[in-house]
Parts: C-alpha cells; structure tokens; sequence
C-alpha cells in the first residue's frame, strides 16, 4: 500500500502515514467545518494498514489547535490503532503539546484515558503549524 | 425592461409633479446624513465597547476562516499571554461553528422570520475589564429549545473537574451528531471559558426562536 501524504492547509493538519515505516504523523492545526469528509480517508487507510501492520507503530500527534468536530475522528484513528494492538504489534501515540498550552496536554490525556494505547506526553516549544 | 416604465407609475406622482420630486431628493440627503451620523455613533460604540470584532449576515465557511484569521491578528497585538489567545480563539471558532450547523436559516424581515439559503447570525467579540466576551446569535427551531437550554443548565451546574468528565464521556459514547461534534461543542467551550455560559432564548413565532450565548473568557 502506499503512504497517505496531505498538505497542511489552514483547517486541516498536514498527514503523513508511511506503511513502510509504521511512523504516522498528523501536525498543525485541524478545525474544519465538516471534519467527517477530512478524516474518512485517514480512517480507511488505517484500515487497510491494520490488516498487515508493521511491528512497531508510532502515531505522532502535533496539533495546535482541533475543533470538536475533529475530536471524534481523532478518537476513530485511535480506535483504529488499538485495533493494531489488539493483534499484538506495538502501537505507541506521542501527543505533543507546547510547554504552556496545559489545554493540550488535558486533551492528550483524555484519550489516554480512553484509549487502551500507551501515551508519550511530549513537551515542546512551539507548534509549527499553519496561520488561520 | 418593463419595469422602468411601471416604477414611474409606482412612485405615486405624475408626470411634472415636480415639488413630490423636490422633496424625495430632500428626504434623501436628510436621510444620508443622518446615516454619516449614525456611522460615527457606531463607531464611537463599538470603540466605547471595546469591539474587537462584529458581523451580522450570511455565514459560510470561508467566512469563518476570514473571520479567524482577522481574530487571530488583532488578539497578537491585545494578548501577551499565549494561554488566553488560544482559548479566546477557541471558543470564537466553537462559537462560529456552531452558528454554522444549528442554525434553520432564517432571517427577520419586517419583524416577521423568513427562510434562507445560508446559515444566518450575529457574532461580536469585545474586550471586558476581566477578560473577553464572544456574543452570538441564530435563530433555531423552536422544537429543540427545551433540549439545548438543558444541555447548557447541565454544563452549568457543574464544577470544572465534572466538566470534563463529561467531555470524556461524551467523547467515548461513540455517537456522533449530524455534524460530527457529538455534542462536544457547548461543553468544550464552557471549559475553555471557565465561567458559566450566559443565554438566552427569544420565542419569534411559533416554530423559530433566537437564540443568545455570551461567552465570557476571563484572564
């Protein structure tokens, strides 16, 4: 299968999944109108992905701002990785969170709280993410 | 058009009715100048008011982006602390989304409610003595007034760790609404707001009422 690569744009983040790897990336800022279209094609390639997974998969999460709509699909890709897991490959979500921005650390741990995938809680200094 | 011809017989005078003429162009100027004065009033007040940012209309999605992005500018020259303009700027964006989807499009003409192609509303961002305030406002079905106003009663009455328990139990139910928040919104806003959320409802006609949320983000 082939990677899914997508260009940040002001309301969405910019994706990178490489199947080759297992190393999945999704960075800036995703508050869409309608964020089911965005993420469907997300959530089907993790699909296609968990039927011959790497042994090791790392989702980085770099977001500076998500909307509520977005919370939902973000919660499905997690599904979808606990999926991974559950077949016993080695799933890990690293949420990185700028080093004031406590809202995003909370968000982070809501879906550790949820999600039975282990969480990294990354500290960093700023999101580089798309202007508004 | 034939039109050019009908709108001399609908003007109400004449041909040569010349002082009927006189005194339209007269309430014209009159008119024009007391909208130059109450441009000026309007600026003074949103001054006076400390009005960052305000819009009455159509609403689309690129709107919405023009409108944040605008937000985003002015709040980097008013707002040292990061923390207070991300929040600012996410509960302007909860705020206009929802504006977007619970909406049923109408508008008031003549003090009665009409249909529309487009969402409609009102939203005025304005810096207070404690913080900011995001007002907005939309018509909605009257039928789901009772639903909503519980909605916010229940985020109201609880204390900031309850809210987000709720958040997350919301989040985990996996239903998702027509839009894909879930019912996420109002609750996401209340915390980024940590105050309680102000509303209103505005009974139009039997099937519309106007709904008001003040949003007050404090430092």
């Amino acid at each position: 299968m082939s990677a899914l690569l997508l260009e940040g744009t002001p309301k969405t983040p910019t994706v990178n999944f490489d199947p080759e790897t297992g190393f999945l990336e999704l960075k800036g800022r995703s508050i869409p109108e309608n964020s089911i279209d965005f993420y469907k094609p997300l959530i089907d390639w993790l699909d296609k992905y968990g039927r011959s997974p790497r042994p090791k998969t790392a989702l980085h999460v770099q977001l500076e701002y998500f909307n509520t709509s977005s919370s939902k699909c973000i919660l499905d890709l997690f599904k979808k990785l606990e999926g991974v897991r559950a077949t016993g490959n080695e799933v890990t979500v690293l949420w990185h969170y700028e080093a004031d921005d406590e809202d995003m650390l909370e968000a982070g741990e809501d879906y550790a709280g949820i999600i039975n995938i282990p969480f990294k809680m990354i500290q960093i200094e700023e999101v580089d993410g798309g202007e508004a | 058009m034939e039109r050019v011809d009908n709108s001399v017989d609908n003007s109400g005078g004449g041909p040569g009715d010349s002082p009927a003429l006189g005194g339209v162009l007269c309430g014209i100027v009159i008119s024009s100048i007391l909208m130059l004065h109450s441009i000026h009033d309007l600026y003074d007040e949103l001054e006076r008011k400390r009005v960052m940012l305000t819009f009455q209309g159509p609403l689309s999605a690129e709107l919405i982006s023009a409108l944040l992005g605008a937000m985003e500018r002015r709040m980097e020259g008013i707002e040292q602390d990061p923390r207070i303009r991300r929040r600012v700027f996410n509960v302007v964006m909860e705020c206009l989304q929802n504006l977007f989807h619970h909406n049923n499009n109408r508008i008031v003409q003549g003090g009665r409610t009409m249909s529309t192609d487009e969402p409609h509303g009102v939203v005025m961002i304005a810096q207070t003595t404690q913080g900011y305030q995001v007002l907005t406002g939309n018509f909605m079905a009257e039928g789901d007034v009772e639903r909503l106003k519980g909605h916010l009663d229940r985020i109201n009455s609880l204390p900031p760790e309850q809210l987000r328990e709720l958040y997350r139990e919301t989040l985990a139910n996996g239903t998702y609404s027509a839009k894909g928040g879930g019912g996420l919104g109002m609750i996401d806003i209340a915390r980024k707001s940590g105050g309680k959320l102000e509303y209103g409802f505005v009974p139009y006609d039997k099937d519309n009422a106007f709904f008001s949320l003040n949003v007050n983000v404090t430092n």
